[in-house]
């Protein structure tokens, strides 16, 4: 008895809506993907934020180079230096000339507190070169090169662009390295947490029942115990003799133990929702197989967003890091993540005579918000049909 | 309502057991217990220890027992007798360090947690109501500010501003003269002056996630029919987006709680650290680091057993929120 | 035997401004309501007739809003001026009250309190999702005595005692228990029922029915409008009855409007519509319904080539030519149909009569 031919048409939805459904149609020719992209980039933040994640990314990849020194190199008559701020043109007799330089040091003695510290001497120049050679570092363990992006061309006079610590390592450098630890931790932490909750939440849908019951009862339990003490308790346990690699991977382990159950309750409750969804019940009516189903139609909708919420979870885990790093229960040198560096800035002396040991914080910063306007974007995107 | 309560706190003792015997567990992983760490310690420091005084000492603590039944004795205390155990590194009563700790974590907590939704709410409603303004913008770009700091981090810097600007330290939920006094008027008021820096810190990141929670929550809210619906009534809008949407996303807000509560306290044990407040953070860490296996297991035991009860105190407040919920 | 006029669209657009372009939602409609019919508007989904019947109320969902055109609103006497009836209508209300006030609703402030006066006491809506429509939360006696309180001066007492007689008027078993019941706890039939007596609770001029029995099964939707035409009978409103179904058009409708595209197809009398259809789109559409007494094998149901083209893509001159079989090149691409009377108030858009 209706009006409309039934192949045309979908159900009509609440009728503002109805134009929505129309525009629909404008772009039916454009694939998901095409779609997702269209809809992150007009999400100018997240693009934002996708392209520092890559910067971050690539910092990390290139540590060695990049750093104009190694973070473990103790220089204890630079104790406390301040960030040397890179000039890149001198004045001369015809005018500025390319040549990158910073101001040299000069000791003053404190007359209250008689202790050494550290001012700019604009008098002094310390010549500063692209591409130099410094210390010799082995490239991702391969091969040996001392190449440096930039540094002081006099290997007697250091530069620390963003200032050294107490015991004169460079904060610059310490802070690259930290890069790759922080970021990496993210990573395969996100990596650990998204196989335990596939495994967890896939068992969980896929036999149901008590199985189910029981996995749910259990995120909910660890959902439900305040995580930092939880943390630092494992933590904690972990023996102080290991070396550090053991140490970094336990932590990485420790920090998802408690991350996957978010990931397990979203690939449980996207399988779910999705088994009854009306064009998963017609791509079994139209009689594709068990694994056509889900290869061609449920997995493509909900890898989209399993993908935004991995995104979304590495700020957690880098988070959690530093602060275990900061409580000194987590990550210690020779192994420095930001949150190993801010352990310098723990007790408010320190922070008061060298204000730039908070600057990792920024690094943090930075990340965390970049991850998360890249998540979001990507999380809107994820669901290009929804408006 | 009274068969939802009785359920709910049926649920919960599973969950209290399977707390206690986390927390007893995870003291017990690490390798040795507080007796090697102090005869490692007096080592260094060239003392040796008596053999029997050992001997004594494992006895006292039933160190060389299997663990369950070091468990077994550690709860039947609690449950009988109200006691912890004893805290070696302090040598007294875990009970006795216990208490008052605890107290200023839960009124750390809550306060957090009412300054968190007194903020949320209003910002939620204003940037969902006006969706894309400057305003929506701003609240939006400073809730991922929030998001991004981490807890400690915010704490570091406000030392720093108030050491370096106006030279006075934030630290501590006292002042000098209040510390050690017993509790009076004065003494609570004084709290309240010195409560809301760390409270603000706690709160900041539970803000920005509540703000953006409320906000999605009221925008889903908008969009249905019944609002429609209240609008073709002839309401005036303002009447009813209180009455319809903001009262009905008003319910997975409260029910946030459950995740928010266990933030919170997580911020007030890492804050508390860094701003040394008298709270349960800086005597856990110690208790960590020094192996005081008793009075570390029951702060992470209460500390997540008030997390457990936060949750269940939310499930009812919902629960008298949504017949739905009510009558299941 | 025309009554009296209640509502005069005349070239009214709704246009919904989105990123992706200028959707037309409703482009140019004119008709007429009058006091106790009902006219049922016919057509596809998203033909734009939802968003008629919403502009009516200035409730048209952003980024949408009229453009152009006027709704003028002949209020009758009895609504005019401060207050209204209290008891329910006599059996044919008002009948044929003349108007003395007339309001252009297009153009009035969506959110000023006119146009809210004039929401749930002169005009009132129901919906499509009944499930939906009412606040999960509330009990369905708060929902009722909402309107009532808002419009009248009545207490809750009486507002209370007002929605029980409206819950047993549109029947609802033991209607005192069921005020405070919520929603969820009804059937879907039930639910519709409630949607109506909310909707009648101010006694309106006009009710306006979105779809009203899309959502409920066969048999709840042939009691749901079996109820509308009662209480059509009882209170005396005119009914615009939005329906993609013909069948209902057949049962319910005084005057039909056939829209497509967000344009007035045709319009006329129900049984001149149904037994002489001019406009192609018309005739398609009823030939699309499976006929009575005809032998099932020599049935061959028609459907209409074709889609309804893209929103953004619109046709030029006649929305309907793309799909029309007496297109006519040249001409019904180059100029949009106009108005066409064919006397006794038929009007057909149609370049094919437009000699006659």
């Amino acid at each position: 008895m209706a009006v409309t031919d039934a192949k045309t048409l979908p159900p009509e939805t609440v009728s503002p809506r109805a134009a929505d459904a129309e525009i629909e149609s404008s772009v039916s020719v454009a694939s998901q993907w095409q779609l997702m992209w269209w809809k992150f980039r007009k999400h100018r933040a997240a693009m934002v934020g996708g392209v520092v994640t890559l910067i971050i990314y690539v910092i990390a990849i290139f540590v060695e180079f990049l750093s104009p020194s190694s973070p473990g190199v103790i220089r204890a008559d630079y104790t406390w230096a301040p960030p040397q701020q890179l000039h890149f043109f001198r004045q001369t007799e015809n005018g500025m000339r390319w040549d990158p330089y910073v101001n040299g040091y000069k000791v003053e003695i404190d007359p209250e507190a008689l202790r050494r510290t550290f001012v700019i001497d604009e008098e002094q120049i310390v010549d500063v070169g692209f591409f130099v050679r410094g210390e010799t570092y082995e490239m991702w363990g391969l091969w040996e090169s001392d190449l440096h992006l930039i540094g002081s061309t006099d290997a007697e006079l250091p530069v620390y662009f963003l200032g050294a610590d107490r015991m004169g390592r460079d904060l610059l450098s310490s802070m690259i390295y930290g890069t790759r630890v922080s970021m990496s931790i993210g990573l395969l932490g996100v990596f650990l947490s998204f196989f335990l909750g596939i495994l967890l939440g896939g068992i969980s849908g896929f036999y149901g029942g008590t199985v189910d019951n029981l996995i749910q009862r259990a995120i909910e339990f660890i959902r439900s115990i305040p995580t930092i003490p939880l943390w630092m308790g494992l933590a904690a346990a972990l023996p102080t003799d290991w070396p550090p690699l053991r140490i970094y991977f336990g932590i990485t382990i420790i920090i998802s133990f408690i991350g996957w159950t978010g990931l397990a309750r979203v690939v449980r409750g996207r399988f779910l929702s999705l088994r009854t969804e009306d064009f998963v019940m017609a791509a079994r009516l139209d009689g594709a197989s068990e694994l056509t189903t889900i290869w061609r139609h449920m997995v493509p909708s909900f890898f989209s967003h399993i993908i935004a919420s991995l995104t979304l979870s590495i700020p957690g885990m880098i988070l959690a890091e530093t602060s275990l790093s900061f409580l000194e229960l987590g990550l210690r040198r020779p192994v420095v993540s930001w949150g190993v560096l801010l352990q310098e800035a723990q007790n408010i002396r320190s922070v008061a005579t060298a204000s730039w040991l908070l600057i990792p914080g920024l690094a943090v910063l930075v990340a965390v918000l970049a991850l998360n306007f890249l998540g979001d974007g990507l999380r809107d995107a994820a669901d290009p049909y929804n408006r | 309502m009274l068969q939802f309560l009785l359920r709910r706190l049926m649920f919960m003792i599973p969950t209290l057991i399977a707390i206690s015997i986390v927390a007893f567990v995870i003291i017990q992983l690490p390798p040795g217990d507080f007796l090697t760490t102090m005869v490692a310690s007096m080592a260094a420091q060239g003392e040796d220890m008596d053999q029997s005084a050992m001997r004594a000492l494992e006895e006292q603590y039933g160190l060389g027992q299997p663990v369950h039944i070091q468990y077994l004795k550690w709860m039947q205390g609690i449950i009988l007798r109200g006691d912890f155990g004893d805290s070696f590194g302090w040598n007294k009563p875990v009970a006795e360090l216990l208490w008052s700790r605890l107290a200023l974590t839960f009124v750390l907590s809550l306060a957090s947690l009412l300054f968190v939704w007194v903020v949320a709410f209003p910002i939620g409603i204003y940037s969902a109501v006006k969706q894309y303004s400057i305003g929506d913008y701003f609240a939006t770009f400073i809730g991922f500010l929030g998001l991004a700091t981490p807890n400690f981090l915010l704490a570091l810097i406000l030392m720093y501003i108030a050491f370096k600007f106006f030279n006075q330290s934030v630290g501590g939920l006292f002042s000098p003269e209040y510390q050690e006094a017993p509790w009076s008027w004065g003494r609570v008021a004084d709290l309240l002056a010195h409560l809301w820096v760390p409270v603000v810190i706690i709160g900041t990141a539970g803000t920005a996630s509540l703000i953006r929670v409320m906000r999605a929550n009221l925008l889903d809210e908008l969009r249905k029919p019944y609002v429609v619906t209240a609008r073709a009534k002839g309401l005036p809008e303002w009447r009813l987006l209180f009455k319809y949407p903001v009262r009905i996303a008003l319910n997975p807000f409260v029910s946030t709680v459950g995740w928010v509560l266990p933030t919170l306290v997580s911020g007030a044990a890492i804050v508390s650290i860094v701003l040394s407040l008298p709270t349960t953070g800086p005597l856990l860490i110690r208790a960590l680091l020094q192996q005081d296996m008793y009075l570390a297991a029951s702060f992470i035991m209460l500390l997540s057993i008030l997390t457990v009860i936060g949750t269940l105190v939310s499930d009812l407040l919902l629960a008298w929120l949504d017949p739905r919920i009510r009558m299941e | 035997m025309d009554t009296p006029v209640l509502i005069e669209i005349k070239n009214l657009k709704t246009h919904f401004f989105l990123d992706e372009g200028t959707v037309q939602a409703v482009n140019g409609v004119d008709f007429t309501i009058h006091q106790h019919k009902t006219l049922c508007v016919v057509g596809e989904s998203g033909c734009g007739k939802s968003v008629t019947a919403r502009s009516i109320l200035q409730i048209v969902d952003q980024p949408g809003r009229i453009v152009e055109g006027e709704i003028l609103y002949h209020r009758p006497d009895r609504l005019s001026g401060v207050g209204l009836s209290e008891e329910l209508p006599s059996p044919n209300g008002a009948g044929g009250s003349s108007s003395t006030e007339i309001i252009d609703l297009a153009a009035l402030d969506p959110r000023g309190r006119q146009i809210r006066e004039i929401r749930g006491q002169d005009i009132s809506m129901i919906f499509q999702e009944p499930m939906t429509s009412l606040s999960p939360i509330h009990t369905v006696g708060n929902q009722i005595t909402e309107a009532i309180k808002l419009h009248t001066d009545m207490l809750d007492d009486e507002a209370d005692e007002h929605a029980i007689e409206l819950l047993r008027r549109v029947g609802i078993p033991r209607p005192a228990e069921r005020l405070e019941t919520y929603p969820f706890e009804l059937s879907g039939g039930m639910r519709q029922r409630v949607m109506i007596a909310m909707a009648l609770s101010c006694n309106p001029a006009l009710l306006i029915a979105d779809e009203p029995t899309t959502a409920v099964d066969v048999t709840t939707q042939a009691q749901i409008l079996e109820l509308l035409e009662e209480l059509q009978d009882d209170f005396g409103m005119a009914i615009m009855l939005i329906t993609h179904d013909l069948g209902v058009v057949a049962e319910m409708a005084d005057d039909v409007v056939v829209m497509y595209l967000g344009q007035v197809a045709e319009r006329g009398d129900v049984e001149s519509i149904f037994h002489d259809p001019k406009h192609p789109y018309t005739q398609a559409l009823l030939k699309s319904i499976p006929k009575l007494g005809v032998s099932r094998t020599m049935q061959r149901l028609d459907s209409i080539r074709g889609m309804v083209p893209d929103p953004y893509n619109r046709p030029t001159g006649c929305m309907f030519g793309p799909r029309c079989d007496h297109f006519m090149p040249g001409r019904c691409d180059a100029i949009n149909p106009p108005a066409i009377q064919l006397g006794d108030g038929r009007e057909v858009h149609c370049l094919l009569y437009e000699d006659e």
